[in-house]
């Protein structure tokens, strides 16, 4: 389906694309159809640098995002831990 | 009859409120005359396949034109400006319309064309092609590939963009109609489906529906798991007989 539904999120960070580093200030988050992953529906996040300029765009598969999602709760546990 | 022999190019289209619009227009090598064909990309943008998509339809005999529907995001890539277009939650109906009827007499200005244009659109697109053939004089055959949202269930999904439900226009459709849905599409479901084949109905207008058994949405989509081989091969060539009976 094509819904127009965008969760955002500010993020505070850099991200290295095509043009090298640069600050992102927010993250666009949905579920649709992708533009270039073989999916039906990717769950797609873009780092943003302001309002519209997109530094880099990620595509993968609802397992791929759930996978994702434990990984970095289980570093940030373990790093946090690790860093006091 | 088919043509191995095209021309496609990047042409620019005056749309809604004068705004020149990037398209992509491909037509069969030769004087013609050739029905003009105008097609809507998806919601994902302006993509390989949509441009795939155009140069099928002139192979088929068809003058075919796609514009950029987020061509006022730009510049950048199309996948940039789909996710900007997104991020703004999407483009907006009267804008969709005031562009589709420059490509329609972008079509009927050519000297190969024989003066008649029909529409196709896919998924968003689909939606697209119903609004605009009901909003618009001239549209001579439309075709909606399992547009969802045009029955809305939920009016507060209603926006600024797109404010109306378009199955609320079906009156006003003057172009004959043929739909293409797969029974496994969770939008247009089979309810939404047979709820627009009601309306449609009910309001004495000429149309035909196919179903698919073993297909949801976008199984047109040739690389994306959701292809179907036999449907599509099927629905394709609904659309080339249908566009032969009316465009002539």
């Amino acid at each position: 389906m094509c819904s127009y539904i965008t969760e955002k999120t500010e993020i505070n960070g850099s991200a290295k694309g095509a043009g090298g580093w640069s600050n992102v200030t927010a993250a666009h988050i949905y579920y649709d159809h992708p533009f270039h992953a073989s999916l039906d529906h990717a769950l797609s996040i873009d780092f943003m640098s302001g309002d519209t300029t997109r530094k880099v765009a990620v595509e993968m598969s609802a397992e791929s995002a759930r996978a994702l999602v434990a990984s970095i709760l289980a570093a940030l546990e373990s790093g946090e831990q690790a860093h006091g | 009859m088919t043509y191995r022999g095209m021309i496609a190019e990047l042409v620019t289209i005056t749309g809604d409120k004068g705004d020149k619009i990037e398209a992509y227009y491909a037509r069969p090598s030769g004087p013609g005359p050739f029905p003009g064909v105008v097609l809507i990309h998806h919601m994902p943008g302006w993509c390989d396949w949509t441009l795939e998509a155009v140069r099928k339809l002139a192979h088929h005999g068809f003058a075919c034109i796609s514009h950029h529907l987020y061509h006022r995001y730009g510049p950048g890539t199309p996948d940039d400006l789909a996710a900007k277009a997104r991020t703004a939650g999407g483009v907006y109906d009267d804008e969709v319309v005031g562009d589709v009827k420059g490509a329609m007499a972008f079509l009927r200005a050519q000297k190969e064309s024989n003066g008649k244009v029909g529409m196709i659109g896919f998924c968003s697109g689909g939606r697209h092609t119903f609004l605009a053939s009901c909003r618009l004089d001239g549209v001579d055959a439309a075709v909606n590939c399992w547009g969802g949202n045009v029955v809305v269930d939920d009016p507060t999904q209603l926006t600024p963009q797109r404010p109306v439900a378009p199955i609320d226009l079906t009156a006003n459709l003057k172009a004959p109609l043929l739909g293409l849905f797969g029974n496994d599409d969770k939008n247009p479901t089979p309810d939404h489906v047979n709820t627009l084949e009601a309306k449609l109905k009910e309001c004495g207008k000429n149309y035909e529906f196919h179903r698919y058994d073993g297909a949801g949405h976008a199984f047109f989509a040739a690389e994306r798991p959701a292809y179907r081989v036999e449907q599509a091969n099927d629905g394709w060539q609904k659309v080339y007989a249908f566009y032969r009976k009316h465009l002539g």
